[in-house]
């Protein structure tokens, strides 16, 4: 229901560009990086829930980001990871298709050797759980709710 | 009520003190340097050195170290006699303050008549079922880990020095694909966190090399010992893979290659860690 209403007053402003229909979600499969190392195709066509958001990054059974990097913006958590860079100023270093491309599957865009997980990809490691196999970490829609939030991390 | 409040002052200024960016400064921290030409690191480094001081005292003094309840069981276990052939450890072996001197820092060992190597707790259970003719024990009872830390802590201070040419070459070779396999659904290798970013929290946990000088392990957040292969399928969890069993080849080879990547740590075991 919301989402049909954010795409129809997206129509009535003549915005409608480059998110998908409503309810349309791309497969992990589907996800497809262009030569600027974006998605610019939201994965879900429903906007992100930057409040959302902000939970999947600190909740160590979804996003987990807190693992790996700091953020001034949830000083309040204990514990922020120092494996992958600060996301201090995020939304200014990156836009919301490139972010899609990263958190998606950082693989695409940082190298084979990155450390950092796929979220939302079909290929993960050999030896998967059974409980996870065939699953990604994230939804498609959880992957828009943090685009949504980090794009809001400005210095 | 005084106290209290010192308490959390003491607490608040903790916090305020903790610098943003806590990551360790491992030039800093005491090492061995590796003497094998091909060695992945510059300087071998024991976990010991990445926990903190509490962690470290309670390691330091045999009194405070809580292993030693293991150990101190194990030492009885030693000259206990078990299985139909009434035989007990000492039968064979003697003292084992001697006799054992040196030999958790050469395991995992070939083992001739087996035809694969052998780590300390499958050596034990050998002895038990060929010579005591007694039930062999579970791989993570009390009084296997018992026997593993009594005899692993006669070699304290020796350092770490297992064999990994001739016959066993093959499973040197298994151990270190095993180590450089990506796997689970995180889709990393024991390499991505204990070969490139050892020294940085990863959320409250800092990593260490992974070195397993110190095994069996009491860890307190097992409140409990553990061998290196629980450890093993701990790490396997968390990035969401399908462990391998304890005891199995993947993990007699995993074990042997992480033992060379600590080759001259000196043994620690029942080390404390966090």
């Amino acid at each position: 229901m919301k989402a049909s209403v954010y795409v129809i007053s997206a129509l009535a402003a003549g915005a409608f560009t480059v998110s998908a229909v409503a309810g349309e979600v791309t497969a992990p499969s589907q996800v497809m990086v262009n030569d600027e190392f974006a998605v610019e195709k939201s994965l879900t066509g429903t906007p992100g829930d930057v409040a959302a958001g902000r939970d999947w990054f600190a909740n160590r059974k979804l996003g987990n980001c807190l693992a790996c990097h700091q953020n001034a913006d949830q000083a309040s958590e204990p514990f922020h990871g120092e494996v992958g860079p600060t996301l201090d100023g995020a939304g200014d270093r990156w836009e919301p298709a490139q972010l899609r491309a990263i958190i998606s599957n950082p693989k695409k865009i940082f190298g084979d050797q990155t450390i950092m997980p796929a979220f939302y990809s079909d290929r993960t490691g050999t030896r998967t759980a059974k409980k996870f196999a065939g699953t990604t970490i994230l939804t498609a829609q959880q992957v828009e709710d943090i685009i949504a939030y980090v794009s809001t991390l400005k210095e | 009520m005084k106290k209290i409040l010192t308490a959390g002052a003491v607490i608040l200024m903790a916090t305020l003190a903790m610098p943003a960016h806590a990551e360790l400064d491992t030039d800093k921290l005491k090492g061995v340097k590796p003497t094998a030409e091909n060695h992945p690191l510059e300087k071998i480094i024991s976990g010991y050195e990445f926990r903190n001081k509490e962690t470290q005292m309670l390691q330091d003094d045999d009194f405070d170290n809580p292993a030693y309840i293991w150990v101190d069981a194990g030492e009885e276990l030693w000259s206990t006699a078990d299985g139909a052939a009434g035989k007990s450890c000492a039968d064979c072996h003697g003292d084992a303050t001697t006799s054992m001197k040196g030999v958790k820092a050469s395991y995992p060992k070939w083992n001739e008549a087996k035809g694969k190597p052998m780590t300390l707790q499958q050596q034990v259970n050998d002895c038990r079922t060929e010579r005591m003719q007694a039930d062999e024990w579970g791989w993570e009872s009390d009084e296997m880990l018992g026997m593993a830390a009594y005899v692993a802590s006669q070699s304290r201070g020796m350092p770490v020095a297992v064999k990994t040419d001739g016959q066993m070459t093959p499973w040197f070779e298994k151990g270190k694909d095993i180590y450089y396999t990506r796997v689970g659904q995180l889709d990393m290798s024991c390499a991505n966190c204990h070969e490139d970013n050892y020294g940085k929290n990863i959320r409250a946990d800092m990593l260490s090399q992974g070195q397993i000088n110190g095994f069996p392990t009491y860890r307190l957040k097992w409140q409990k010992l553990g061998s290196v292969h629980r450890r093993f399928k701990g790490c396997m969890k968390n990035i969401r893979a399908k462990p391998f069993d304890v005891g199995s080849d993947e993990f007699v080879a995993l074990e042997l290659y992480v033992a060379w990547r600590g080759q001259n740590l000196p043994v620690e075991s029942p080390a404390v860690r966090q």
